[in-house]
Parts: C-alpha cells; sequence; structure tokens
C-alpha cells in the first residue's frame, strides 16, 4: 500500500471521517463557523454552497492546508490535527489541476507513488494501472501543456488516485471543462467512485452537479451547515427559503394569516390568494413563514384540472395570464401573472413534438397544484 | 484589407528601431574598436596607426589594410599577465555568482511568500539602493571596512576581534561589494518567477506525501530555474568585466581583465592592446550571452 502514515481503518459502524464542531477565522472573519459532520466510508458526499460559503475552508482543513482553531477532526477515530498534509491519507484533487508543468504525465502520476517509497516496479504497474484506468493510453510522455483541458482533468484525477488514499478531496473538479464534457465526466466519476469503492468529498457550487453525482450533500452557507441530506430530501423537504431558492427554482408566496383546517393549513397570502398546503411535521410557531412551491409540480391548463371526476386533490386554483414564455427544449417554463397579482413560474415537460395546445403570451390559464406539492418556510 | 496596411506601416518601422539602435551603438563602435585591435602602437595623435585616410586615394588604404595585423591577439594569449587576468575574472564572476544565488534565492523566495501588500513593500527597499549613486555607495563601503571603519568598531565593541581587522584591499572587501551591488538583479527576476508560481503546485506536492524538503527540491526549484537562469547570466556577464568593484575594494596584486584594460588604455596608452582585451572578453562573454538569449526565447515560446 501507498500510504505513509496514519493508516487508519475505523471500526465498524464508526464514520471513517468526524469534523466535530470545527470553526476556522482568518482575521474577524469567520470562513468556518462550527461544522459537525460524519462521513460514513464509501460514501459520495457533497459539499454544495455559493463563493465564500467556507467549503474550499473546510475541504482545506481536512487536506492539512489549514488548520482548524477550534473543534477536531476524527478519520478513522484519530485525531489528524497533527499530522501534516504529506503524512495524512487523504488526497486532493485541485481545483485548477496543480498539474506539475515540468514533469510529465506518467512522472506526475508516479509523484505520489515515488514519495511513498515503492518499489520501482511497482510503480510503472501502478501508474500504468491508472493510466488505463482514465483512458490517457499514449499520452504518457507528454506535458501538461500538451494535453486538452479534459485530458489535464484526467491527469489530476489519476495523480490523487494513484496513492489509493481513504478520503479522496475534490476541489470543484469540473469547474474548467465545457457543458458536454462535464455531464460525461460526472458519470464517469460516480462510475469510478462506485468501482473502487473509495470515499469521496467533492466540493463545488453547482447544484446539479451536486445532486447529480453525490449520494449525500451538505448545503453550506456563511461558514455553517444549512442542511445535510440526500439530494431528494434537500430538493422536496428543503429546511428554510435559503435552501429552497439555492437548489433549484422556486416560487414563494409570503403568508400573511393562517387557519387549521384538520390536517390542513389555509394560508392567506398577498400575491397568490388563499393556498391550502398540506400542515408540516414540525409546528411552525409564531414565525413569519412563506408558500413555496417548485415550478414542475404547477400545472397549467385552459379551463382548470380536467379528467378525474371530483379533482379533490386539485384544491389551489389560481388563474391568470401568460406573461412570458422560456423555451427550453425539453420543458418550457412559463411565467404566469396571477389575477390576485402574483407571479407564478410554471414548468411544463414537452411530451409531444407538434404541440397544438402549447400556451402563448397574454392567453388566459388557470394554474393548479394539490396541498401536499407546497412546502411551508419560515423565511 | 486597406485597415490592415494603415496599421502594417508603423509597425513595421516600429521592428526596425531595434536594428537601427544596434547598427548605430554596437556593430558601428565594435567595428571601430576591431579596427584598432588590429593596429600598432604609435607616438602620435590618435595612438595607433595605419591611420585610414579616404581623402588619401585607394592605394593608401589598401597600404593601410596591409598593415593590420593579429599582433596584440598573439600578445595576449602569450603573456601570462593576461590569461591571468582573464582566469581571475572568470574566477571571481563564478564565486560571486553562487554567493549572489545563495544569498539571494531565500530572500527572493521569502519576498514571494509575504502578504501581496507587503510584497511591494519588500520590493522598493530592494530598489531604493539604486536611488544613490553606484560610485558613492562603493566608497561608502570603504568607509565603513577601513582600519577605524563601522565594521572594525563594531567587531571591538562586541569583543569579535582584539585588534582591527584588514578588510579594505582585499579578496573579501571585493566579494563583499560585488554581492551588495548586484544583489537586486539577482534577486528581482527570481522573485519574479516565484511570485507568479502557482501556490497550489507546492501544495499539490505536499499533499501526494513530499516532506517540505522534497516539495523544494522537486517542484519548488524546477520551476524558478528560467529565473536562477536570468538572475546568473544578469550577475555574471558584468562581473567578468567589473573595473569600479575590484579597483577600489580589492587589492592591487592581481588585477581582474576591465582592470587589465584600463591601465592598457589609460596609463600605457596602448589602444591597440586594449581594444584587443575588450574584444576577447566580448567573445568569451558570448557564450553565457547566447545561452541567456536561447533561455529567454524558449520561454517566450512556452507563454
Amino acid at each position: 500500500m501507498a500510504r505513509s502514515a496514519g493508516d487508519a481503518h475505523p471500526a465498524a459502524g464508526e464514520p471513517l471521517l468526524r469534523i466535530e464542531s470545527v470553526a476556522k477565522a482568518f482575521g474577524t472573519f469567520r470562513a468556518v463557523d462550527g461544522v459537525s459532520l460524519d462521513i460514513k466510508a464509501g460514501e459520495f458526499f457533497a459539499l454544495l454552497g455559493p463563493s465564500g460559503c467556507g467549503k474550499t475552508t473546510l475541504l482545506r482543513m481536512l487536506a492539512g492546508f489549514e488548520s482548524p482553531d477550534e473543534g477536531r477532526i476524527l478519520l478513522g477515530g484519530k485525531d489528524i490535527a497533527p499530522a501534516l498534509p504529506h503524512e495524512r491519507p487523504i488526497n486532493m484533487m485541485f481545483q485548477n489541476y496543480a498539474l506539475f508543468p515540468h514533469l510529465s504525465v506518467r512522472d506526475n502520476i508516479a509523484f505520489g507513488l515515488r514519495r511513498a517509497n515503492m518499489a520501482r516496479a511497482d510503480i510503472a504497474t501502478r501508474v500504468a494501472e491508472m493510466v488505463a484506468l482514465v483512458k490517457l493510453e499514449g499520452l504518457e510522455k507528454r506535458k501538461p501543456d500538451q494535453l486538452s483541458g479534459g485530458q489535464r482533468q484526467r491527469v489530476a484525477l489519476a495523480r490523487a488516485l494513484a496513492r489509493r488514499p481513504q478520503l479522496l478531496l475534490l476541489d470543484e473538479p469540473l469547474a474548467a471543462l465545457d457543458k458536454k464534457l462535464r455531464e460525461s465526466t460526472q458519470g464517469e466519476l460516480m462510475e469510478l467512485q462506485r468501482r473502487l469503492g473509495m470515499t469521496f468529498i467533492i466540493v463545488t457550487h453547482d447544484q446539479e452537479e451536486a445532486m447529480t453525482m453525490a449520494s449525500r450533500i451538505g448545503v453550506m452557507k456563511s461558514g455553517k451547515l444549512a442542511q445535510v441530506g440526500a439530494p431528494r430530501e434537500l430538493y422536496e423537504a428543503p429546511r428554510s427559503r435559503w435552501i429552497a431558492e439555492f437548489v433549484g427554482d422556486i416560487n414563494l408566496f409570503d403568508a400573511e394569516s393562517r387557519l387549521r383546517d384538520g390536517h390542513r393549513l389555509v394560508i392567506g397570502t398577498r400575491d397568490a390568494g388563499t393556498l391550502v398546503v398540506a400542515e408540516p411535521r414540525q409546528p411552525l410557531g409564531e414565525v413569519k413563514f412563506s408558500v413555496a412551491i417548485r415550478p414542475e409540480k404547477v400545472k397549467l391548463s385552459r379551463r382548470g384540472p380536467v379528467g378525474e371526476a371530483g379533482h379533490e386533490a386539485a384544491i389551489n386554483r389560481l388563474d391568470g395570464v401568460i406573461a412570458d414564455i422560456c423555451y427550453l427544449g425539453g420543458t418550457t417554463t412559463y411565467r404566469v401573472k396571477l389575477d390576485t397579482g402574483g407571479m407564478l413560474q410554471a414548468s411544463v415537460i414537452n411530451s409531444a413534438r407538434l404541440d397544438v395546445d402549447a400556451y402563448s403570451v397574454d392567453q388566459h390559464v388557470v394554474a393548479w397544484f394539490t396541498p401536499d406539492d407546497c412546502v411551508v418556510l419560515p423565511s | 484589407m486597406s485597415g490592415r496596411r494603415i496599421f502594417a506601416r508603423p509597425a513595421r518601422f516600429a521592428a526596425i528601431a531595434p536594428y537601427v539602435w544596434m547598427v548605430l551603438f554596437f556593430l558601428v563602435p565594435f567595428g571601430f574598436v576591431l579596427k584598432i585591435s588590429l593596429s600598432q602602437t604609435a607616438i602620435a595623435q590618435p595612438p595607433y596607426e595605419p591611420v585610414f585616410d579616404l581623402t588619401a586615394g585607394w592605394t593608401a588604404i589598401q597600404a593601410a589594410f596591409a598593415a593590420l595585423s593579429l599582433d596584440n591577439f598573439k600578445l595576449l594569449v602569450s603573456d601570462d599577465l593576461y590569461v591571468f587576468a582573464y582566469l581571475r575574472s572568470l574566477t571571481v564572476a563564478v564565486t560571486a555568482t553562487a554567493l549572489l544565488l545563495l544569498i539571494g534565492y531565500p530572500i527572493a523566495y521569502g519576498m514571494a511568500r509575504l502578504p501581496k501588500r507587503w510584497q511591494a513593500v519588500a520590493m522598493v527597499l530592494v530598489i531604493v539602493p539604486f536611488w544613490t549613486s553606484f560610485l558613492i555607495r562603493i566608497y561608502a563601503w570603504i568607509n565603513i571596512l577601513q582600519h577605524d571603519g563601522l565594521l572594525n568598531r563594531i567587531l571591538l565593541a562586541l569583543h569579535l576581534v582584539s585588534r582591527p581587522v584588514v578588510w579594505l584591499s582585499t579578496d573579501t572587501a571585493m566579494y563583499i561589494g560585488i554581492v551588495y551591488s548586484y544583489l537586486p538583479f539577482m534577486i528581482l527576476p527570481l522573485y519574479a518567477t516565484l511570485a507568479k508560481m502557482e501556490p497550489a503546485l507546492e501544495e499539490a506536492a505536499a499533499d501526494l506525501g513530499a516532506p517540505p524538503w522534497q516539495v523544494f527540491w522537486l517542484v519548488t526549484f524546477p520551476l524558478s530555474l528560467p529565473g536562477v537562469g536570468a538572475g546568473v547570466l544578469l550577475c555574471f556577464i558584468p562581473i567578468v568585466g567589473e573595473f569600479v568593484i575590484p579597483d577600489l575594494l580589492a587589492g592591487s596584486n592581481s588585477l581582474m581583465i576591465g582592470q587589465t584594460l584600463w591601465l592598457e588604455f589609460f596609463t600605457n596608452k596602448d589602444w591597440p592592446v586594449a581594444s584587443a582585451a575588450a574584444i576577447v572578453l566580448l567573445v568569451v562573454l558570448l557564450a553565457p550571452l547566447l545561452l541567456y538569449e536561447r533561455l529567454q526565447r524558449r520561454q517566450l515560446e512556452e507563454q
């Protein structure tokens, strides 16, 4: 094994990595402010947040480039604070790859193996294995500046994987790639992670990227973890208005009054009239809150819900006219100017190629959705 | 199309300018020096012959050409005095450049790692000596290094020596002077390459298991080689021909080629030998100059 020191194996049931109320300040700016997080072996975890939220600082503390002011970081139950970066069984893939420009692809990949005093023959075998893994055969002798962006990304990945780290950190690994390449690389990274059974922590500001790849996401805001959960949980059950808006598009209507009706709340809003929503599991208390609904949950029709008898589910009906249309290929997003004054976004799948039913601007429509489609969020 | 031509013309003139400069201020004077180096001394004004006189007619010019010879160059090669002077110049330049690199590298490295706003301050501190005349600064060193100078007084006060040390007119004084004078020329190119190096490269090396000294030798130093090359040549080339510092600070028992040249020219009034010495010096320095040129071109191509 290529690890130099600190070979740690977590006991059964223990998380591989435990971050305990870690904080780090630069001057008076608290970059990371009391983050606690457990990551299990084999997880693909994403730290998601806008720039400056502290996600990169947290990652750099794991790699050892920054040391926490408060809290502990345990790897396999052992505090890694005293270990310098070169002593940690953790490797990192850097944002701009940080490939050594004076070394060939082969020497870049072998760099970490040579530092681990591996036998020459073993190094050659491992490098060949890595080159095959990231499909760089034939480019071993090239220098980084003779490679394309996608190839450089692969070298960086191979170099970080070569030592078979217990934990691989990826700092915005796909940010420098164009959209098409980014999407195919996302798939390859997930495939690779599953096949190697390694633990990946990826830092990204791209919520789609995080949702696609990670099995669990931690959303960070101003140095704190705002919510940790599976992608679906974050999207469908965001814990705050900020998360709802950061992860995907959402319609928000400020509540002005509320009335309990069995398991439902009847909420009066200024912009969308009266809405009926399912009662949230946590009691709301006296805080101000809003009703949130994702655009794809809103259905549109010319005369309101049709088809099933009763339409008991479609309690919320809002009349309005189409204000503008954003055609995205697979879906079309309509912005509906409600008669009650507000704006409502509705995302409709273009399931038919020749859609004679498509709406046009200024057309009158009825938007409808069920109480369960709505989420109540404290604002 | 026509728009492109309008811009192309001044651009072409701009491209010619350095060549005009080279011809006027390098090639033409070099031709004069080369001609004098092939002449013989004479007690005359100017102190050599033959003198080309374009008004004297064709045969006179032919005769003047026939009178040129390589005698001065033969003298330079055969006389130990000149050979030793060249060797001493090269030895001093190699030693001083090595000292400059050893002292300059850590300073440049430290500067490049300072917070951004302190880097500007450090830069000014490196350049500030240039605001005083070079000659005055060397005279200041005479003051510091003399028998009852600042250095000896400090050493005596600290009881590090029991009687004043002789500094002046020694090689030590000369090396102090050279290293002091040329340090900015070593630091600045080194600093420039180190400062623009991506810090993530050193972190990547550490992340891949390299302890600090390996990070330096395997990543930082190899990547700073263009700066090392520039700094070494910027110092080495002028030090070989250095005249003022060895003349003011070193002893007179062994001379560098610049001093020899000066003596031949001003004291012996032997312009032809002085010119020949200058030509040989130029040829000796051509090798590192060409090397520097190639290094720079490769760097430009890489960018």
